[in-house]
């Protein structure tokens, strides 16, 4: 029946979300920040581990809740974070996670989407003195 | 099994005045259950609209000429049709506005701020949508009024009892939902109108969902003030109407100036125009208005009654369906006491993920928090799907609802 199997919900975004990567807390983390979109529920908090010489990431893990798109979106860019320079991560936009997801994303959704995004930069940002915000939303934007 | 139809209303024959309805999406047919947000509009809406641009286009009130006149009338007339159709005694109590927030702030501007302040309280309900929570929370600001809210309870009723304690002699207005946009709860606005005015407050009720719905006597009632939206009942966006009792519009000043609204202007002082256009400032909401007083000849040649039964039997019957999806939680009262709408979460599901799905079906609803934050916040949930009907849904239909949400959760299994 019916159009079928959507677009958006590809097999790797379900999968994500029913079995999310790096899902859980660092208790030694660099930094640690959290984001929520309040009129969807998204939340997602991300504890981040820096090397010694402060420009790479050696290890992400998040723990969140909401919708499928923000939660296997956050899970997506764990894997992605590790080894990752922070100047690259300064660097990503909102094209880089719909590249990321490999799906259309909907312009109500975009928000969702780039939730995850958001906190790793925003928590690195506030890590080196360059933003002070208590939380990250992408709502508005 | 072929679904039973409802015996009440000819469905199809409606359903061939709405040609929206026949849209495909990748070659499957729309089906609209997104109601309580905007109703869709039968061609004998769009006609008068288009009709009235092609042949009777003028400003009103001020014209002498022959256009202007048969706009005028027209206008003024629309008034009188949207006065029948909730019970209102004449045009001096229907006032038209943007749409249903609009004449809610009207009243609380224009009575609010000049007869609210400390000491005064305003009692609303916990499913108050926030066209009226939002607006009078901050009236309460301005004013120092205090605001008071009639507690749900787990079934989704007012709590009756909490009503008569918080409604008392500090009470200046009591602003309640007829029928709840999220739940679908009926509420008893005649039995709040009276303990109202027992302690000498006065009753908003906000009508939204209820006119398009159900018949409707704001005298019956008994409201002091009761607010619609056109876009809601079969009619075009940008047209509300806020009825007031003849006095208490004549006692109040206006909330928007300038022309119109007018009597007499001197550089010094202005005085105004009679009712209802002491409260139109500015050239109003024409096409709109008679556009409306059509889409209310539409559904009296229906029979409100017979729009209620439909409406509540598609509810009944999506509830039913709905309730045997494992671990569905659903909003509101039971399935045979709701207005024609649904709310619910399928497991643990997001809404706007079972949105998003059911749209890849073509099944158009809503998910969010419907403008009901702080219910959802009380029910401990973000978000809720909605499904919600109007007179050209079928049982049908809300067997496609349910087929795309075991596809939906056979996805999320």
């Amino acid at each position: 029946m019916g159009i079928g199997g959507s677009d958006m919900y590809r097999q790797q975004i379900l999968d994500h979300y029913k079995n999310p990567r790096n899902y859980g807390e660092i208790e030694d983390a660099t930094f640690t920040h959290v984001g929520e979109n309040p009129m969807c529920g998204d939340t997602i908090e991300m504890d981040v581990v820096l090397d010694d010489d402060e420009q790479t990431i050696q290890q992400v893990a998040f723990r969140g809740d909401g919708c499928a798109i923000s939660q296997a979106s956050a899970s997506m860019l764990s894997e992605q974070l590790h080894g990752m320079p922070i100047e690259e991560l300064q660097e990503m936009d909102r094209d880089d996670i719909i590249d990321m997801l490999g799906v259309d994303i909907s312009a109500m959704r975009v928000k969702c989407a780039v939730l995850a995004e958001k906190v790793a930069q925003d928590g690195a940002e506030i890590y080196f003195g360059e933003k002070n915000v208590d939380k990250t939303t992408t709502e508005e934007e | 099994m072929e679904p039973k139809q409802s015996e009440l209303l000819d469905v199809e024959a409606i359903r061939k005045d709405f040609p929206i309805l026949q849209r495909e999406f990748d070659g499957t047919q729309l089906v609209y259950l997104d109601n309580a947000a905007t109703s869709q509009t039968p061609d004998q809406v769009i006609d008068t609209i288009a009709d009235y641009y092609r042949e009777t286009n003028a400003n009103v009130h001020r014209g002498l000429h022959q256009l202007s006149q048969e706009a005028s009338i027209a206008y003024e007339n629309a008034h009188d049709r949207v006065a029948e159709f909730i019970g209102a005694e004449g045009r001096e109590e229907v006032v038209f506005t943007k749409n249903a927030t609009e004449s809610m702030n009207t009243v609380a501007y224009a009575w609010g701020l000049a007869e609210l302040g400390p000491g005064d309280e305003i009692v609303m309900t916990e499913m108050e949508h926030h066209a009226a929570l939002v607006t009078w929370q901050q009236i309460a600001k301005k004013t120092g009024a205090e605001v008071k809210y009639i507690p749900v309870d787990e079934e989704g009723y007012l709590d009756m009892d909490a009503a008569r304690e918080l409604i008392t002699d500090d009470t200046e207005m009591v602003s309640v939902v007829h029928v709840s946009n999220t739940l679908g709860t009926i509420n008893p606005v005649s039995e709040l109108a009276d303990i109202a005015h027992d302690h000498d407050s006065l009753i908003f009720v906000d009508g939204a969902q209820s006119v398009p719905h159900m018949p409707v006597d704001v005298q019956d009632i008994d409201a002091d003030f009761f607010a619609f939206s056109g876009h809601k009942m079969l009619g075009p966006t940008g047209i509300g109407v806020l009825y007031g009792k003849e006095h208490l519009l004549e006692e109040m000043q206006p909330y928007l100036y300038g022309g119109m609204m007018i009597s007499k202007v001197t550089f010094e002082d202005s005085t105004w125009h009679e009712l209802p256009w002491k409260f139109e400032a500015g050239t109003p909401v024409i096409s709109q208005g008679i556009a409306l007083a059509e889409a209310c000849d539409y559904l009296d040649d229906i029979g409100m009654e017979n729009v209620e039964h439909h409406g509540e039997r598609l509810a009944e019957y999506a509830y039913d369906q709905l309730s045997e999806f494992e671990g569905i939680q659903i909003l509101g009262p039971p399935g045979d006491d709701r207005a024609a709408l649904v709310s619910f979460n399928l497991g643990s599901v997001h809404a706007h993920d079972t949105s998003e799905i059911l749209n890849d079906f073509a099944v158009a609803v809503r998910a969010g928090d419907h403008c009901t934050q702080p219910l959802h916040d009380k029910l401990g949930i973000a978000a809720s799907a909605r499904a919600s009907f109007y007179i050209y849904n079928t049982k049908a239909e809300v067997d496609k609802l349910v087929e795309a949400l075991e596809e939906t959760e056979a996805l999320f299994a």
